[in-house]
C-alpha cells in the first residue's frame, strides 16, 4: 500500500475547509444533520434574545453573558461543519491527485471506417473521449483515460497510480486487457476503446461519494441517527417541561440557561462528526488505493463473515518451484541433475525455469549437439530432449511409469514411495527418465508467502472465516491449506464454484467478500457482498464487484475489512463518548439552573463551580471545543486490534464510556476556573 | 445480622430459589412440551378451545397476535366500565355501594385491563362483590396478557427466519390456567390460614376494646390479595391495600405478599434462558436487574432505617427507623423494601405510605418506576428491558465494529426507529402530565396537600406511577377528580399498549429476518461487559433525562432535609 504520509491538516485544506464551515451554516445545508440543526435554531434564538436586550429587556441577564452564548453556540456549529469541511477536503484533495494525471492529456484518436481503424490519428483533449472511441498509445505516451486495449500488447508504467515501480504486461483478449488513465507506456503500441463516459469513471464516482451533494447516507448512518435523533428528541421533551417546573418551583430560568442545558445535553458531539467520519472512512479505503462505489461497500467490508482468496498470488508466490531432487537408488545425483536441467532446457514454464534455477546450471554449459525438444502433449503428459542416443523424459509420475513399463524396465518401489511421500506433503512431484530408466524424482512445492499465516490468524480472531480458491487436487489444496492456515479451500475449482460456494455461504446468513480480475469471475463478484476487482482485470470485472483495488493486491481484502470496521467503531464509541459526557453535563448545569431558587441544590454542585453563569458557560465551552479535539480521532478512526468482540467492547467502554464520563468533569471544571477570572 | 435485614434477604433469597423451577416450568409450558399438570389442564383446555372455536395449533404473525390483543383488551375496558357504573343494582352488594361515575369507571377499567391499578376510590365504599369480582378477573387476564406478549417475544428471540410465532390464545389460556391460577390458589391458601378473610358476607360488626361497636368491611380477600401479588397487579381490596390489618395481617403474610409479587417476574427471566437454551442471557438479564434492584432498595432501607434527621436533631428517638406511616408488625427495613419492590415490579401495592417515606426513598421510588425495567411487570418488564437491549446492541455493535445484531438478527433502521419511539414515550408522558398539571395549577396542581418540592413529588408520583402502570400512589392529593381521571387514563393506556406493540413488533419484524450464524467476531451478549452496557443505556435513558424534574422534587427535599 502506497500512502501518502501528509499531516492531517494542511494549509491549503484547512484554508477551503474554513471557507466552507461558513457557507455549511446555511439552513438548507444544516438540515440534513438534525442535531445540528437543533443546535442551529438555539444559536439563532439566542441571536434574538441578545437584540431583545439591546432594546431594554432587564429579566435576561447581561448583554455581554447572553452575546457569548450565542457566540459558544456559533463555534459549535462553525466547528461541526469544519470537521464535515475538512474530511471532504481531504477526500476530494486525494481523489484530484489521482485524476489530475490524466485530466487534459491529448489522446491520439482514431476514427473507424468500416469495421477497420485507419491509422489517421486526430489528437484531441482526453476530455472529449465517449465511450466507444479508440485512441492508439504508443511508447512515452501517457494513457487518456480508462479503457479495454482491443489491439496490440504494452509494457505499462503504472506508479502513478499504484505506486509500483515494476512495469507491468497489459495486452488485448484475455484478464490483462484494461488500461487506466493516468499510466504509462513504456514499450510497443496499443489500440485501446474507452470504456467510460467522461465523468463517469469510478474515481468521478468516488469523488461524487465524498461530496456533500450526491452524498447518500448508508443504512447504518441512518439508523444511527434515529437514534441520535431520539435522544435529541427526549431532551427537547426534558427542557420544554422543564418550564413549567421551574416556574411551580419559583425558580424562573433564562432563555441563555433553557438552550444552553438543551445544547449540552443532546449529542452534539457524535451529531458534528458523523459525516465527517463517514467521509474519512471512505478516504481511508482511497487512501490504501481503493477505489469504493459506495460508503455502504466500505461499511459492509466490516461484517465481511467469509473471505475468498485465491490461492496464485494471494497465499503462495506466483508458480509452483522445484524445492528438492531426489535421485533414484543407485543413481550419481550430479547425473540426475544434469538430465534433469537438459530436460527442462527448452521448457518456458515457470516450473521448467525454478528445476534450472534449482540446479544453478546453465543448460546451454553442456554444449549439446542437435538437441531435439520434445514438446509436452496432453497425450504423453511428458517432455524432454533427444541427444544423440539419449532419450530424457520429465513428466507426472504415472506417464514416466508407462513409458518405464512398456520397455520392459521396472519403475522402482523406492521412486513410487518418494512420489506418495511428495503429493502428501502437498508438493507435485515430477519424475525424470534417461533411455526408459528412472533418474529420480524432482519436487516442486509451493512458496507460501512471508507473514501470510499472521494475517490469517488476525482476520480469525476479527471472526473472518477464510477460504482458498485453487486448481490443484483436493490434496495439494489441503496441505497448503492447513500451511497457510487457512480455514477451509476449494479445489479443483471452477468458476461456478465460487459462485456456488458465495450463495451457499449466503444462504447461511454470512456475508461473503471476495477478489477477482478475469470476466468469468464477473457474476461471483457481483454475487459477493464486497466484491473487489483488480485494476487489472477486465472492464466487465471491475463493473460486477462494488470495489477496484488500484494496487492489484490480493490481500488488500484484509486492509478493507479493518478500514469497515474502523468506521463503525468510530461511530460507536463517539456515540458512547458524547452521550456519556451528559452525565457530567447535567451535574455542571442542573444546579446553576436552580440554585438561586433553591439553595439547599447547592448540593448537587459536585464540581464546585464558581457560579451559575460560569457553570453554564463552561458546560457550553466545553461541549463546543470537545468538537475540534476529536476530529484527528473521527478523521483517523479509532484503532482496530482483533481480541474478539467482547474484549474490544470492555477496551472501548472503558476507553470511551468512562472516559467520557470521566474527561467532561475536569474539563468543564477547568473551563470555569479560566471563567471565572473574568467574571 | 439484624433480623430485619436478615428477614429481606431471605425472602430476596427464597424467591430467587422458588423462580428458577418455576421458569423451567413456564418454559416447558409455552414451548407446548408435556408438565406435570397436563393431566389437569388439559382436557380443561381442550374443552375451552372447542368451545371458543380456537384451533390451538394455528400459529399467528405479530400483526395477527397484537390485533387480537388489542381487541380482546378493548372488549375487557367495555365489560368493565358496565360492571363498574352499574354494580349499584347488580348482585353481590351486600354493603349496598353505589355505582362509579363515568370519569373513574373510565379511570378505573382502564387501569385495571392495563395492570397497573391506580384507585382513586377505595375498596370497602366505592366496589361491591361483584365489581370486586370482575376486577379479580381483569387482575388474572390483564397479568396473562402480559405474561403472552413474552411468551410471542420468547418464541420470536427462537434461531430461526419465520413469522409464525404461536398461538395468542393459547399463549392467554395456559398463562391464566397453568401459571397465575395454581400460584394463586396457593398463595390464597397462606393468606387464609393468617386470616385474611374470604367470605360473600358483607360486613361484620365487632365490638372494639373500647367497647364501641363497628361495622368492619370483608369479602372475599384472600383471594384478591393473592392475583393481586401474584399478576403484580397492586390493586388492593381496600383502599389501604396491603398495610391494611385484613389485607396483610402478620409478618408472615407480609413476606408472602413481597415473595409472591417478585415470584412471576423472577421466573420469567429465568423461563427465557430455559426456553431458548440461553441460560448465560437470562443469568446477563436477571444480573442488570439485580445490581439496579438493590441499587435502589438498599439506600432505601437505610434511609428509613435512619430515620428522619430532623426528627433525630429535635431530640426524638428515631431508634425504629422513620415510622411515620409504616405498620408496627412489618417495621422500617421491610416496609422500605417493598417499597422499592412494588415500584421497580409494577404492582403497586403498598404496605406503608410512600407519601410518608424519606425524601431519598421517594427519589428510590421514582426511579424504580422510570426505569420501569428492572424484573418489572408480569412479561412487560421483559419487554421493556427488550427495548434497552436492541438500542445497547446498537451501540456496542458499533464500538465492536460491526453492524449490530441480536441473537443472530441484524438490528436496521426499521427497528431503531421503533426502539427509540418506545424508549422516550415513557420520558413523554411523565414529563408532558406532570408538566400540565403544574402548567394548569387550577386543575393539577390546586388539589395538593402539601406545597413544595413535596407536591411536586407526588404530582411527578401520580404521572409516574401511571406510566410504568405501577399503581401505587404517592397519595397527598385529590386525584379522584375528572383531570386526574382523565389525564392519567389516557397515559395509563398509551403507556401499556405502545411498550407492547413497539417490542413485539421489532421482535416480529427480527424473526422474519434471515439468521445469521454467530462467529468469533460476533458481540456475545451474555457476557457482563454487554450487561453493563445495557445499565449504562438505562440509566442514561431512563434514568437521566429525569434529573431535572428530580432535583425539584425529592433531591431539593432531600438536600433541605440535610441543611
Amino acid at each position: 500500500m502506497k500512502t501518502q504520509n501528509k499531516s492531517l491538516f494542511q494549509k491549503e485544506l484547512v484554508l477551503e475547509a474554513l471557507k466552507q464551515s461558513v457557507i455549511k451554516l446555511s439552513p438548507k445545508s444544516l438540515i440534513r444533520n438534525p442535531i445540528m440543526f437543533t443546535v442551529e435554531i438555539g444559536t439563532a434564538v439566542m441571536l434574538a434574545v441578545c437584540i431583545w436586550i439591546l432594546t431594554g429587556e432587564q429579566s435576561q441577564g447581561s448583554f455581554a453573558y447572553n452575546f457569548v452564548i450565542f457566540l459558544v453556540l456559533l463555534f459549535t456549529l462553525l466547528f461541526a461543519n469544519f470537521a464535515e469541511a475538512i474530511a471532504e477536503a481531504r477526500g476530494k484533495a486525494q481523489a484530484d491527485s489521482l485524476r489530475k494525471t490524466r485530466e487534459e492529456t491529448p489522446a491520439k484518436k482514431i476514427v473507424p471506417v468500416g469495421d477497420i481503424y485507419l491509422d489517421e490519428v486526430t489528437v484531441v483533449p482526453s476530455s472529449s473521449l465517449a465511450k466507444g472511441d479508440v485512441f492508439v498509445c504508443e511508447e512515452g505516451d501517457t494513457i487518456p483515460t480508462d479503457g479495454e486495449i482491443i489491439e496490440g500488447i504494452a509494457t505499462i508504467d503504472e506508479s502513478a497510480i499504484t505506486g509500483e515501480s515494476a512495469p507491468v504486461i497489459r495486452e488485448s483478449g484475455g484478464d490483462k486487457s484494461s488500461v487506466t488513465g493516468g499510466t504509462k507506456v513504456l514499450s510497443d503500441k496499443i489500440k485501446v476503446r474507452v470504456t467510460t463516459e467522461p465523468g463517469e469513471s469510478f474515481l468521478d464516482k468516488m469523488i461524487a461519494l465524498v461530496e456533500g451533494a450526491s452524498r447518500q447516507k448508508t443504512p447504518n448512518e441512518i439508523a444511527l441517527t434515529i437514534l441520535l435523533a431520539g435522544f435529541t428528541l427526549i431532551f427537547i421533551i426534558v427542557c420544554v417541561t422543564l418550564k413549567p417546573f421551574a416556574d411551580f418551583s419559583n425558580a424562573p430560568i433564562t432563555i441563555a440557561a433553557f438552550i444552553a442545558l438543551f445544547v449540552c445535553l443532546i449529542p452534539t458531539t457524535i451529531g458534528g462528526l458523523l459525516s465527517a467520519i463517514g467521509i474519512a472512512g471512505m478516504d481511508r479505503a482511497l487512501r490504501a488505493n481503493v477505489i469504493t462505489k459506495s460508503g455502504k461497500a466500505v461499511e459492509t467490508a466490516g461484517d465481511i463473515d467469509v473471505l475468498l482468496l485465491d490461492k496464485t498470488g494471494t497465499i503462495t508466490i506466483g508458480n509452483r518451484k522445484a524445492t528438492h531432487f531426489y535421485p533414484a537408488e543407485g543413481i550419481d545425483e550430479k547425473d540426475f541433475i544434469k538430465a534433469a536441467v537438459l530436460s527442462s532446457f527448452s521448457d518456458e514454464t515457470p516450473e521448467g525455469k525454478s528445476i534450472i534455477e534449482l540446479a544453478g546450471i546453465n543448460p546451454s554449459s553442456f554444449n549439446v549437439a542437435n538437441p531435439i525438444f520434445i514438446k509436452f502433449t496432453a497425450e504423453t503428459r511428458s517432455s524432454g530432449i533427444d541427444l544423440e542416443g539419449i532419450r530424457i523424459r520429465k513428466g507426472a509420475s504415472d506417464s514416466i511409469k508407462t513409458i518405464v513399463e512398456k520397455s520392459g524396465n521396472t519403475y522402482p518401489e523406492s521412486v513410487a514411495n518418494k512420489v506418495a511421500e511428495i503429493a502428501g506433503n502437498g508438493g507435485t512431484p515430477l519424475v525424470v527418465s534417461q533411455n526408459e530408466k528412472v533418474l529420480g524424482v524432482i519436487e516442486l512445492q509451493d512458496i507460501i508467502k512471508t507473514g501470510i499465516q499472521e494475517r490469517f490468524e488476525r482476520l480469525r480472531k476479527m471472526g473472518v472465516k477464510t477460504v482458498m480458491v485453487t486448481g490443484d487436487n483436493p490434496l495439494t489444496a489441503r496441505f497448503i491449506a492447513e500451511k497457510a492456515g487457512v480455514d477451509d479451500f476449494i479445489a479443483e475449482a471452477k468458476p461456478e464454484d465460487k459462485m456456488n460456494y458465495i450463495k451457499a455461504e449466503q444462504q447461511k446468513g454470512k456475508l461473503v467478500a471476495m477478489m477477482g480480475d478475469g470476466t468469468n469471475d464477473a457474476p461471483a463478484l457481483a454475487q459477493a457482498d464486497v466484491g473487489v476487482a483488480m485494476n487489472s482485470g477486465t472492464q466487465a470485472a471491475k463493473e460486477a464487484g462494488n470495489m477496484v483495488d488500484l494496487d492489484n493486491d490480493p490481500t488488500k481484502l484484509i486492509e478493507i475489512v479493518e478500514i469497515g470496521k474502523q468506521l463503525l467503531m468510530t461511530r460507536g464509541t463517539l456515540t458512547t463518548f458524547s452521550i456519556a459526557n451528559d452525565v457530567a453535563k447535567y451535574f455542571a448545569i442542573i444546579p446553576a439552573l436552580f440554585i438561586t431558587a433553591i439553595p439547599a441544590l447547592q448540593g448537587l454542585n459536585i464540581m464546585n463551580l464558581h457560579s451559575p453563569e460560569s457553570a453554564i458557560l463552561s458546560a457550553v465551552i466545553f461541549n463546543a471545543v470537545v468538537i475540534p479535539f476529536l476530529i484527528p480521532l473521527a478523521l483517523k478512526g479509532v484503532a482496530y486490534k482483533p481480541i474478539g468482540a467482547s474484549a474490544l467492547l470492555r477496551r472501548n467502554l472503558l476507553i470511551y464510556g468512562l472516559g467520557g464520563i470521566i474527561v467532561p468533569f475536569i474539563g468543564i471544571k477547568v473551563i470555569d476556573v479560566v471563567v471565572a477570572l473574568f467574571i | 445480622m439484624n433480623t430485619e435485614i436478615l428477614g429481606i434477604v431471605l425472602v430476596f433469597v427464597l424467591t430467587v430459589a422458588f423462580a428458577i423451577p418455576l421458569g423451567r416450568y413456564i418454559a416447558r409450558v409455552y414451548n407446548g412440551d408435556s408438565t406435570f399438570t397436563d393431566g389437569i389442564f388439559n382436557p380443561f383446555e381442550k374443552l375451552l378451545y372447542r368451545f371458543c372455536g380456537i384451533s390451538p395449533n394455528e400459529e399467528m404473525g405479530w400483526k395477527q397476535h397484537l390485533k387480537i390483543l388489542l381487541t380482546i383488551n378493548f372488549v375487557w375496558f367495555l365489560l368493565s366500565m358496565f360492571v363498574l357504573m352499574c354494580q349499584g343494582w347488580l348482585p353481590l352488594n351486600p354493603d349496598n355501594n353505589p355505582g362509579m361515575s363515568a370519569d373513574l369507571a373510565f379511570n378505573t377499567a382502564i387501569s385495571f385491563v392495563v395492570n397497573c391499578n391506580l384507585q382513586h376510590y377505595s375498596g370497602e365504599t366505592g366496589l361491591s362483590y361483584f365489581g370486586q369480582l370482575f376486577l379479580m378477573f381483569l387482575q388474572f387476564v390483564s397479568a396473562a396478557t402480559g405474561l403472552t406478549t413474552a411468551a410471542i417475544l420468547f418464541n420470536a428471540l427462537k434461531e430461526r427466519t419465520t413469522d409464525k410465532l404461536g398461538n395468542f390464545y393459547v399463549y392467554l389460556i395456559k398463562s391464566c390456567t397453568r401459571i397465575l391460577l395454581p400460584l394463586s390458589v396457593i398463595t390464597a391458601i397462606i393468606l387464609v390460614f393468617n386470616g385474611t378473610p374470604m367470605t360473600f358476607d358483607g360486613k361484620q360488626q365487632m365490638t372494639t376494646l373500647q367497647g364501641e361497636t363497628v361495622n368492619v368491611s370483608t369479602g372475599p380477600v384472600a383471594a384478591f390479595t393473592a392475583i393481586k401479588h401474584i399478576g403484580t397487579n397492586g390493586g388492593g381490596f381496600f383502599g389501604a391495600n396491603s398495610a391494611h390489618p385484613l389485607e396483610n395481617p402478620t409478618y408472615l403474610t407480609n413476606m408472602v405478599e413481597l415473595g409472591a409479587q417478585m415470584l412471576v417476574p423472577f421466573a420469567m427471566i429465568f423461563a427465557l434462558g430455559f426456553y431458548l437454551n440461553r441460560k448465560k442471557l437470562a443469568l446477563m438479564i436477571f444480573g442488570v436487574m439485580t445490581v439496579g434492584f438493590l441499587l435502589l432498595a438498599i439506600p432505601t432501607v437505610i434511609a428509613e432505617m435512619n430515620g428522619n434527621p430532623a426528627l433525630t436533631k429535635m431530640g426524638i428517638n428515631t431508634g425504629m427507623g422513620a415510622t411515620e406511616g409504616k405498620e408496627v408488625r412489618f417495621g422500617a427495613a421491610a416496609s422500605g423494601f417493598w417499597s422499592i419492590a412494588t415500584t421497580v415490579i409494577s404492582t403497586g401495592s403498598v404496605n406503608s405510605m410512600h407519601d410518608s417515606a424519606m425524601p431519598l426513598s421517594g427519589l428510590m421510588q421514582l426511579l424504580a418506576m422510570m426505569v420501569n425495567c428492572f424484573y418489572g411487570g408480569c412479561g412487560v418488564g421483559l419487554l421493556n428491558f427488550y427495548i434497552f437491549i436492541i438500542l445497547a446492541v446498537f451501540i456496542s455493535g458499533l464500538m465492536v465494529g460491526r453492524t449490530p445484531e441480536f441473537l443472530g438478527k441484524k438490528i436496521e433502521a426499521r427497528e431503531m426507529k421503533i426502539a427509540m419511539i418506545i424508549a422516550l414515550l415513557h420520558t413523554l408522558l411523565i414529563l408532558s402530565g406532570t408538566a400540565l398539571s403544574t402548567a394548569f395549577a387550577e386543575y393539577g396542581a390546586s388539589t395538593l396537600n402539601n406545597p413544595g418540592y413535596h407536591g411536586f413529588s407526588e404530582i411527578l408520583y401520580e404521572f409516574t406511577s401511571a406510566s410504568a402502570n405501577n399503581g401505587s400512589g404517592m397519595e397527598g392529593l385529590g386525584d379522584n377528580n375528572p383531570w386526574w381521571n382523565i389525564t392519567t387514563g389516557v397515559v395509563l393506556l398509551l403507556s401499556r399498549f405502545l411498550p407492547i406493540i413497539g417490542p413485539i413488533a421489532i421482535a416480529g419484524i427480527l424473526a422474519a429476518k434471515k439468521h445469521v450464524p454467530e462467529s468469533s467476531g460476533t458481540l456475545k451478549t451474555d457476557t457482563s461487559t454487554f450487561g453493563l452496557m445495557v445499565f449504562a443505556v438505562i440509566f442514561i435513558i431512563a434514568a437521566l433525562s429525569f434529573f431535572p424534574a428530580l432535583a425539584l422534587g425529592p433531591i431539593a427535599e432531600y438536600f433541605s432535609l440535610l441543611n
